[in-house]
């Protein structure tokens, strides 16, 4: 078990009503099961679908962080997803399409005791959401985003998403739709994101294993998981997740690794001559061309260059951790201000509100 | 009596000037000056001086800044004209004056755009330097009104501002175009000497201003102190006026304007409820000053977030508001549209908010720097749903400061997003503020929950997120942290008491009409209608009364005096709480035989009050980007009066 450090107390009335029910539940729970993390709400997905994956494998590894169920978050935006807060015995809140970012960035901002978790979608954070989740990856605000990545709109019953592959026929596309879709790990490594792993929904090692790095990374954390929605897009993944195809297409990320993957190691990561990566036949290439996996390179353009390797039909997707790097974070240099402006000046409310220039008027 | 024009007052003293100049001193009650020029003459900073000036020397005083959106609009051009108005007494008054007693141009196009406001005969003081041939064709000038003739109904004097200031700056050392702008502060020493009025603070202000350009300070000040003494040893100035200060209420005091009494309430909302405040905002004109303030009292712990849009703006002030803190979003009316959707969502949650939204000309980017009174009912009913929202609304730029704190009361209190509108006369205006007592203001503490206030049917304790308290209606308040208390709340319909999702049809009616009622109870907790309704100078009632909410208070009070002055009786009903309003509204209205509702928009508030209590309300509407002018609005309430009780009484 790790425990995550989750920096600075808080004070005033806050910390007041914390320390009352510290009074009354004793020190915090922090030594907690899976079950703990359960509410009493029926969970409504669809059977089959891949979230009930993902709630089991977050709840699994949830209490190997070491952390009080009261000091974490959940908000979530709109979509099947974002049901995801209902389910988890902590604090959650299930707000408005796309703003979960910035609503998560307001509580952090201001709670850095908190481990505050999104949970969101690929219409919400990267369609309605798209701006919040570039800005608050840009800051680096010390939130964990999981972006659960089903290539359609499910809630509302099956539209394209702008994850969805070009001339992907769906009920508002009857033609085959138009758009481009975004790589999340490239529009993410775009905005400089500190952190920004990959995982499938059905892997829950690989899964768990990039959760855990995403919640000890200090920063905003993005996760892109695959998540199969076996109602509008069943079998959207099968090409990774097929044991007998999965091996060839998915590239595993392993830090300080070399990246060689497929059947028997036949295939392998290289660079080409413009300063980008090319996939190469192992057995055609020098062992040194070989490109070592290294998360923590401070330029993202190498992370950036491992995510333009898959194809919109997945072939040769890279699955683990892209980039993990250390910049300080948004909240605690907030807090670092606040900090430094009560050493140099009092908080006094009397000289605040006289100001500088005032007139007297006597009886 | 007031005199408007300041060539008519009582010659009460001579001074002698150096020189041997006597100069006669005239004694006024008040005086209106309009100091307009191009946006980069630094028309703004010189009103503001002379306002500060003016305020120590203990004047009541009312302030009109009027600028374009351009930052700087082509120079020399109509619509680059930036004015600043200031009224000021030795008495109490309520607005920045209808129309100015001395206009003082400093190029063609301030004198085009603003001498159709200033009365024959009022003084009109006009740099000459800038009437040249290409400034007079760029605002389509014919011929120089100065040598025309067309200036003759005005005591014009022309005085070449920029040669006197260049003159004054000679050894100075600055080049020719540094040294002419500080020809405003030139024009700011001159007008000094002909109101008398006190300049230390304003050589403190250049010297703490310029402190990193020791040169520009000094230039500064040397061409501020030339046009004092150019004004006390020129023949084209006999006469300087002097205005006493306004009695007022003992206490101390200090000028201040609306944003900056709005986030020094935030502040001090933040200070006497204890919890901390959060603001998130995306810069917008003209509410920025609010972000700008509030950026700056960290100390206090205050934190400002400028958010990447509006909707983060309100969401990043939501997150905090879940988390404990005072939950702040600063905007204007197009802004309020963006976040009205996280504010349904505020509505839902039932977690404190405050929203400001400081109104300008709409729709749509409207008049960035004009003021309206036009989001009324946006702010009332602008969300999807039944979306009840509390609306508080100053009434002058210093009770902005009192405002906020209200605001910041029901939102605590209530659980609840609450609109806070101000308008851009009152964000930019500024009037004197008697300081008040902090330990005097409202204690805004809360409590948070930290214990189960239920039990579930086999006995063990739960906590209940809306289980509400029954005087109030408000839900508990647990933030994360607190052990036992793990809920989770959103946007979706929530079961009573539980909080759960619930798409039951009897428990949405009950949680609307909860909602509707919650908001409704406030009215409980807030003072009866304001009402000023002097009897005649024969005891006779107002059969008649003017009712305004916001920044119109001043206008309409100002008119009513007028009214009254004129022996007839009239009634002054003002609104601080628009929703919900004050319990005893109704009763009120159907006191007068007639009620006259002028606003800044096309009829919103009349709308509610007709509405609401069937009361004929007669509407009055302006939407000229400018406050209603004291005269107009008194003669339109004086024809009312006449026609209701037969003639002037």
């Amino acid at each position: 078990m790790t425990t995550i450090d989750l920096g600075m107390p808080a004070e005033g009335p806050i910390a007041d009503a914390i320390a009352r029910s510290i009074d009354s539940h004793g020190e915090k729970q922090t030594a907690l099961k899976a079950k703990d993390l359960k509410t009493d709400q029926e969970v409504r997905w669809c059977p089959g679908c891949g979230d009930y994956v993902i709630l089991n494998a977050v709840q699994s590894f949830l209490p190997s962080l070491g952390i009080a169920r009261e000091d974490m978050v959940i908000v979530s935006g709109i979509g099947c997803s974002s049901r995801f807060p209902y389910y988890m015995n902590t604090y959650g809140m299930h707000s408005i399409h796309g703003r979960a970012p910035a609503i998560a960035t307001g509580l952090a901002a201001s709670r850095p005791d908190l481990s505050v978790w999104v949970v969101t979608g690929d219409g919400d954070a990267l369609s309605i959401g798209g701006n919040h989740l570039i800005h608050t990856l840009r800051r680096n605000v010390n939130l964990k985003i999981l972006l659960f990545n089903n290539r359609i709109y499910g809630l509302t019953k099956g539209q394209y998403s702008p994850t969805s592959e070009v001339g992907k026929v769906t009920k508002s596309t009857p033609m085959g739709s138009l758009d481009h879709p975004f790589n999340p790990v490239s529009l993410a490594l775009g905005a400089d994101a500190t952190f920004v792993g990959r995982a499938m929904d059905s892997d829950r090692k690989g899964l768990t294993e990039v959760l855990h790095q995403a919640a000890e990374h200090q920063g905003t954390a993005l996760v892109e998981i695959y998540q199969n929605c076996n109602i509008f897009n069943d079998g959207a993944f099968d090409l990774l997740k097929d044991p007998a195809t999965g091996v060839q297409w998915s590239i595993p990320l392993e830090h300080g690794k070399p990246l060689v993957f497929g059947p028997d190691g036949a295939s392998c990561v290289v660079r080409d001559e413009f300063g980008g990566l090319r996939i190469a036949e192992t057995n055609q290439v020098a062992a040194d061309e070989i490109v070592v996996h290294d998360a923590t390179r401070e330029d993202p353009s190498y992370a950036f260059a491992l995510s333009r390797l898959s194809s919109q039909d997945l072939r040769y997707t890279p699955m683990g951790v892209f980039r993990s790097v250390q910049k300080p974070t948004y909240d605690r240099m907030m807090a670092d201000q606040v900090e430094e402006a009560r050493t140099s000046s009092s908080a006094d409310l009397d000289a605040l509100l006289t100001g500088s220039d005032t007139w007297t008027v006597s009886a | 009596m007031t005199t408007t024009d300041p060539s008519v007052g009582t010659s009460t003293a001579g001074s002698s000037a150096p020189g041997g100049l006597v100069k006669s001193v005239v004694e006024l009650d008040r005086v209106v000056i309009r100091l307009a020029g191009d946006s980069g003459d630094g028309m703004q900073l010189t009103g503001n001086r002379f306002t500060s000036e003016t305020a120590s020397f203990g004047n009541d005083l009312s302030t009109l800044p009027n600028f374009p959106a351009e930052i700087r609009a082509p120079t020399g051009t109509l619509p680059g004209v930036s004015s600043f108005q200031l009224h000021f007494a030795d008495h109490d008054i309520m607005t920045p004056g209808d129309a100015p007693d001395v206009l003082v141009a400093m190029n063609p196009a301030a004198l085009k755009a603003n001498l159709s406001d200033l009365p024959g005969g009022g003084l009109l003081i006009i740099d000459a330097d800038e009437f040249t041939p290409r400034n007079l064709a760029k605002v389509g000038y014919a011929t120089n009104p100065l040598e025309d003739g067309s200036l003759e109904g005005w005591q014009t004097v022309s005085v070449q501002l920029t040669t006197l200031t260049l003159e004054a700056l000679a050894d100075s050392g600055l080049g020719k175009k540094e040294a002419e702008r500080s020809k405003n502060m030139f024009t700011l020493g001159l007008l000094s000497w002909m109101y008398h009025r006190p300049t230390e603070g304003t050589v403190r202000f250049l010297e703490r201003q310029f402190r990193r350009k020791p040169e520009i300070a000094a230039a500064n000040i040397a061409a501020f102190r030339a046009g004092y003494n150019y004004g006390e040893t020129t023949e084209a100035f006999a006469v300087s006026y002097e205005i006493k200060p306004a009695p007022m209420a003992p206490g101390r005091y200090r000028n201040i304007s609306g944003n900056q009494a709005l986030a020094l309430g935030i502040v001090a909302a933040g200070q006497r409820s204890g919890l901390p405040v959060f603001l998130g905002a995306y810069p917008i004109t003209p509410a920025s000053d609010i972000l700008h303030e509030l950026s700056r009292h960290k100390a206090f712990g205050v934190r400002t977030f400028q958010a990447e849009d509006e909707i983060a703006g309100v969401a990043s002030a939501i997150g905090a508001s879940f988390g404990g803190a005072l939950g702040v979003t600063t905007t204007s009316g197009p802004g309020v549209s963006l976040k009205s959707e996280a504010i349904g969502l505020a509505v839902m949650t039932e977690l404190p908010l405050v929203v400001v939204d400081v109104q300008r000309g709409g729709p749509s980017t409207g008049l960035p720097t004009k003021t309206e009174q036009s989001d009324l009912l946006q702010a009332m009913f602008g969300r999807n749903g039944e979306a009840p929202v509390p609306v508080v609304a100053p009434r002058s730029p210093a009770d902005c400061f009192d405002a906020a704190i209200e605001a910041a009361r029901i939102a605590l209190t209530y659980r609840t997003p609450v609109l806070l509108l101000s308008d851009g006369y009152l964000a930019n205006g500024a009037e004197p503020w008697a300081i008040p007592d902090t330990e005097e203001l409202p204690d805004l503490r809360v409590e948070f929950a930290t214990e189960p206030n239920a039990t579930t049917p086999d006995g063990t304790p739960e906590f209940q997120p809306y289980l509400r308290d029954p005087e109030t209606l408000a839900r508990p308040w647990a933030i994360p942290g607190t052990a036992g208390m793990q809920h989770r709340i959103g946007g979706l319909e929530k079961a009573d008491k539980t909080g759960n999702i619930s798409y039951d049809p009897a428990n949405h009616d009950l949680m609307t009409r909860l909602r509707q009622a919650k908001v409704d109870g406030i009215a409980a907790s807030i003072p009866p209608t304001d009402v000023d309704d002097p009897d005649g100078p024969d005891g006779e009632k107002a059969r008649v009364a003017v009712i305004g909410w916001g920044s119109t208070y001043g206008p309409i009070g100002a008119a009513c005096r007028r009214i009254r002055r004129s022996g007839r009786s009239v009634a002054q009903i003002h609104l601080r709480h628009l929703n919900p309003m004050p319990a005893d509204l109704g009763e009120v209205l159907r006191r007068y035989d007639r009620v006259i509702c002028p606003e800044m928009n096309l009829g919103q508030l009349s709308l509610l009050l007709r509405a609401k209590y069937l009361v004929d309300v007669e509407s009055h509407t302006q939407v000229r980007g400018l406050p209603f002018r004291a005269a107009e609005l008194a003669a339109v309430v004086q024809d009312v009066i006449d026609s209701t009780t037969g003639g002037a009484q």
